[in-house]
C-alpha cells in the first residue's frame, strides 16, 4: 500500500530534511529564518564559534569569556582516526579556539540508543577522557539519557565549553580588511571523506583517517608568532568552501581562493574524483581557517608550518574589494568562477 | 550521467578486479572489459570498468598538446 | 594521478584556446551544442566559456538523465519509495529531483527508506545482505550507465536473487539528438559529442550528424583540454566546410565502441519509446527489459502504475534541454528556481544546464 505522502502545496518542502544540517544554504536559512528570528541575542546573532562575553570589572576580572554549544552525530561511532567522543573533545576545543579562547572546561550530554552494547560506550568515554585530557580541558558536568531503540543511531553527544580570552584580544569579521590573507592549516576534506568510505554504501577503502584534532595549540601558535590574528573558523562541516561564504555574505569585501593552492591529500582528490565531490566542501574536523594583514602572512604560515598539525598549512586566498559579497574561485586556466554555499547534503553522484 | 575516470587496475580476478585512484581502492566489475589486465588503466563508471585505456593514443594526445604549447610558446 | 592531471594541464590549454581564437578569427557566428551533462558541468567548472572567443558560442543540450526523466518517472520512483517493505536505492543525483509530490529526499524526509549508492552492484549487495525487503534500483543513465544496470539484473537472475529489480527510465542518446534537430528550434554548426556515452556506442554512431545534417561532431573527454581540442575541432571543421565525426577521446572512445557492453545491453533490454522531459515521446529511444527479464523489472513486479503527471507550472526546462533558452533567460531562474529549493530538474543536477550556470557563473 502506498504510504500517504502529503498531496502538492501542503508544505512537503517545509519538514526539515538531512540537507538542512550539511552545513549549506539550507542551513543558513534554517539559522536565519527560525532562529535569529525568535532568539534574538547580538551575541547569538554574530554567529561565530564561540559567544564572547565579558568579564571585565566583575569582581575586578580582566578578559572574556567564550562560550560554545556544538553537537556530535557521526555514523558510523568510531570511523579511522577518532570516533564521537574524540570528536565532541575537539569540536568543542576548536570552537573555543577560533574565539582566540584557551580551553578550560565543557559539558557533556550523552544522548544513548536503547541496544548500545556498553564496551561500546565506554571505549567513547575513555576516548573523550582520554582527548580532553590532552587537550587540557576538563570535562566537569554532564548528563546522559537514553531513548527507545530506533530514536537515535548508536549515541549523540552535545557539548558546552568554557575558555579564557585574554584582555585585549579581538576577533571578528568585523576587522577583516581588503588585502588580507586567507589561510587554512592542511589539508582538506579528509575527515568527510574518511567518515564517508567508512560507510555502507560506496565500498571504498584508502589509508586515510579523519583529521579530527583538538587546534588550540595551532592557534596559540598564531598569537606566540606575534601575528596580527583578524579572524578564525574552524572549518567544518561544509568544508572551506562554506566557510569563506559564510564570511564574505553580506560583507563589503570579497574573497579569492586560487584553486591550485588548496592543499589536498591524494586519497581526498582520488575519491572526490570517483564521487563527483568539489574537496571545497568536504568536512574536516581539524582544520583552521585564519584571516590575517598580508604583512603577516608569512609568519602565520611558519608558525603553522613548523606546528604538527600545520605542516601542510597554505595561504589559499586574499580578500580583496572585487566582487563584494562573493568568494570566487581562480582557476589555473586564468578564468573564474562564484563559489556558492552547497545547495545540500554532499552526495556522491555518477553525473 | 557519465562521471568516469581513468583507474589503475591494481589486481585481477576473473571478472572484477582492485583499482586504485591516488590511495583510494574499490572493487570493480570487469564484465564489461574482459580484456583488461593488471597494470592497465581502466576508465571506471559506477562500479563498472567501461573501457581500458589506450595509453598510446593518451601519449599521442598528450604530445599534440605540447606541439602546441611550444609553438604558441615561440 | 595519471592520465587525470596530464589533460588539466593549463599551457596546453592556453595554446588550445589561442588555437581556438585563430581559427575563428574572421569567420561567422558559431554555436555548438554540448550534449552531455558532464561536460556543461566541466565547463561551467573550469570557466571555459570566457576562453573563447565572442563569435564562439556553446549551448547546452539534453545530456543529463536527470534532467530528461519525465515528471511522472520521478513521481514513479517516488511512489515507490513509499510503500512498505521497499527499499529504492539511487545514484546520489536523483535524490532532489522534485517530482509533483516532493523529490525521493523529501520521501525519506517521511520515514522511506532511499538509500544512495555509487554502483548498481552496491544495490545488488544490499538485496543479498536484506532478504527481507524489496530492493528497487532506479535505473537512470544513458549508454555509460545501462550496460553496468544490464549486467547486475543478469546476475540476479543467474543468481536467483528474487528481491532485487530495476525501474528502467535508462535512454539512448543519438535518437535525442535526432530530435533536438527535427524540432528545428535551435540553430547549431556543430555537436560535442559525450565522451562516455561514445566509448560504449563508439564514435561512429555520430556518423549521421555530417552526413544526415551537415554537422560536425566532435566526440569529447571531459578535462579542460579535451574540451577546447573538441571545440578547435569543431571550428576548423566549420572554417574549412568539411563537417566530420572527429574523435578527440581516442584514449577511450573507438569507432565501433565496447561490443561486449552492447551484448550486455542487447541481451538484458529492449528498446522502446521514451518519454523525455522536453522532447516529448521519442521513438526507439527508451531501454525497457526484455519479456524474459519481466520478473525483474520494478513497474511489473510492484505492479505500479503509469503515472501522468504534469510539469511544473511555469519552469521552462523543456526549452532549456532542447537548447532553445538560456538557463537565465527563464523567469524563474535564480528567483523561484534556485539549487536549495529546485523547481525543475535542470537546477538540481549538477550537471543541469541551470544549476550549471546558477552555481558556476563565470565571476566578472
Amino acid at each position: 500500500m502506498l504510504r500517504s505522502l502529503p498531496a502538492e502545496g501542503s508544505g512537503v518542502s517545509e519538514r526539515i530534511r538531512l540537507a538542512h544540517g550539511s552545513g549549506g544554504e539550507l542551513s543558513r536559512r534554517l539559522v536565519h529564518e527560525v532562529f535569529l528570528r525568535y532568539l534574538l541575542d547580538p551575541e547569538l546573532a554574530r554567529l561565530e564559534d564561540s559567544a564572547v562575553l565579558s568579564a571585565d570589572g566583575l569582581d575586578g576580572a580582566c578578559g572574556a569569556l567564550a562560550f560554545t554549544t556544538d553537537s556530535y552525530v557521526v555514523s558510523p561511532l568510531e570511523f579511522p582516526g577518532g570516533d564521537i567522543g574524540k570528536l565532541a573533545v575537539c569540536g568543542t576545543v576548536n570552537d573555543l579556539a577560533a574565539a582566540g579562547a584557551r580551553p578550560l572546561w565543557m559539558a557533556a550530554g550523552w544522548i544513548l540508543e536503547e541496544g548500545l552494547p556498553l564496551d561500546t560506550l565506554e571505549r567513547l568515554v575513555r576516548s573523550m577522557a582520554e582527548w580532553s585530557a590532552a587537550a587540557g580541558i576538563r570535562v566537569v558536568t554532564g548528563d546522559t539519557k537514553v531513548v527507545p531503540q530506533g530514536l537515535a543511531d548508536g549515541a549523540y553527544v552535545n557539548t558546552s565549553g568554557v575558555g579564557w580570552v585574554p584582555q585585549g584580544r579581538c576577533l571578528g569579521r568585523q576587522r577583516v580588511r581588503s588585502g588580507d590573507r586567507v589561510l587554512v592549516s592542511g589539508c582538506l576534506g579528509d575527515h568527510g571523506v574518511a567518515v564517508m568510505l567508512a560507510r555502507q554504501g560506496i565500498s571504498m577503502s584508502a589509508h586515510l583517517v579523519s583529521d579530527v584534532a583538538p587546534l588550540h595549540g595551532l592557534v596559540q601558535s598564531l598569537f606566540d608568532a606575534e601575528v596580527d590574528v583578524r579572524w578564525l573558523r574552524d572549518a567544518t562541516r561544509g568544508g572551506l568552501g562554506s566557510v569563506l561564504c559564510e564570511l564574505a555574505q553580506g560583507a563589503n569585501y570579497g574573497i579569492e581562493v586560487e584553486e591550485q593552492s588548496l592543499p589536498v591529500r591524494a586519497e581526498v582528490s582520488g575519491a572526490a574524483e570517483l564521487l563527483g565531490l568539489d574537496p571545497l566542501f568536504i568536512a574536516n574536523e581539524g582544520k583552521m581557517v585564519v584571516v590575517v594583514p598580508p604583512e603577516d602572512a608569512a609568519a602565520a604560515l611558519g608558525a603553522w608550518n613548523s606546528h604538527p598539525l600545520g605542516r601542510d598549512a597554505a595561504v589559499v586566498g586574499r580578500v580583496t574589494e572585487k566582487h563584494p559579497g562573493r568568494v570566487v574561485s581562480l582557476t589555473p586556466y586564468g578564468t573564474s568562477r562564484i563559489v556558492h554555499l552547497p545547495a545540500g547534503e554532499l552526495l556522491p553522484r555518477i553525473c | 550521467m557519465c562521471l568516469a575516470v581513468p583507474v589503475l587496475l591494481k589486481q585481477k580476478r576473473d571478472d572484477s578486479g582492485t583499482i586504485d585512484l591516488g590511495g583510494v581502492e574499490r572493487e570493480v566489475s570487469l564484465l564489461l572489459t574482459p580484456e583488461a589486465q593488471e597494470g592497465d588503466y581502466v576508465i571506471v563508471h559506477a562500479g563498472f570498468a567501461i573501457s581500458v585505456l589506450d595509453r598510446e593514443e593518451a601519449e599521442a594526445t598528450l604530445s599534440l598538446f605540447r606541439e602546441l604549447a611550444d609553438s604558441q610558446g615561440q | 594521478m595519471r592520465y587525470l592531471s596530464d589533460f588539466r594541464d593549463a599551457a596546453a590549454c592556453a595554446a588550445l584556446a589561442e588555437r581556438i581564437r585563430r581559427l575563428a578569427h574572421g569567420a561567422g557566428e558559431m554555436q555548438f551544442m554540448e550534449f552531455c551533462g558532464g561536460h556543461t558541468h566541466a565547463i561551467a567548472r573550469h570557466g571555459l566559456r570566457s576562453l573563447l572567443p565572442e563569435n564562439v558560442r556553446l549551448v547546452s543540450g539534453p545530456g543529463c538523465p536527470v534532467c530528461v526523466s519525465s515528471q511522472g518517472d520521478v513521481d514513479r520512483a517516488v511512489a515507490l519509495a513509499g510503500r512498505d517493505g521497499v527499499t529504492v536505492v539511487t545514484f546520489g543525483d536523483m535524490m532532489q529531483v522534485p517530482g509533483s509530490e516532493g523529490s525521493l529526499q523529501e520521501a525519506r524526509a517521511l520515514g522511506a527508506d532511499v538509500r544512495v549508492v555509487y554502483s548498481p552492484a552496491d544495490a545488488l549487495r544490499l538485496a543479498v545482505d536484506c532478504p527481507g525487503r524489496q530492493v528497487v534500483f532506479l535505473g537512470v543513465g544513458f549508454e555509460t550507465t545501462a550496460p553496468a544496470v544490464a549486467a547486475t539484473v543478469l546476475q540476479a537472475q543467474r543468481q536467483g536473487i528474487t528481491n532485487y529489480s530495476v525501474l528502467s527510465l535508462h535512454k539512448l542518446t543519438p535518437p535525442a539528438m535526432r530530435a533536438v534537430l527535427d524540432a528545428g528550434e535551435v540553430r547549431l554548426d556543430g555537436v560535442i559529442g559525450p565522451g562516455h556515452v561514445s566509448t560504449v556506442i563508439g564514435a561512429g554512431a555520430w556518423r549521421f550528424l555530417p552526413e544526415e545534417h551537415g554537422l560536425g561532431c566532435a566526440v569529447a573527454g571531459f578535462e579542460p583540454a579535451d574540451l577546447l581540442l573538441a571545440v578547435a575541432e569543431l571550428v576548423r571543421m566549420v572554417v574549412e566546410g568539411r563537417p566530420e565525426v572527429a574523435n578527440c577521446y581516442r584514449r577511450s572512445v573507438s569507432d565501433g565502441g565496447n561490443s561486449r557492453a552492447l551484448a550486455v545491453m542487447e541481451q538484458a533490454f529492449q528498446v522502446v519509446d521514451a518519454d523525455w522531459r522536453g522532447l516529448g515521446v521519442v521513438p526507439a529511444s527508451g531501454l525497457h527489459f526484455r519479456p524474459e527479464l519481466a520478473d525483474l523489472d520494478a513497474g511489473a513486479r510492484l505492479a505500479l502504475p503509469k503515472l501522468e503527471s504534469r510539469e511544473p507550472a511555469g519552469c521552462r526546462c523543456g526549452e532549456v534541454l532542447r537548447g532553445v533558452l538560456e538557463p537565465s533567460q527563464c523567469p524563474l531562474f535564480g528567483s523561484a528556481c534556485t539549487p536549495e529549493s529546485p523547481v525543475g530538474p535542470c537546477m538540481v543536477s549538477t550537471e543541469g544546464a541551470c544549476s550549471a550556470h546558477y552555481l558556476l557563473r563565470e565571476a566578472g
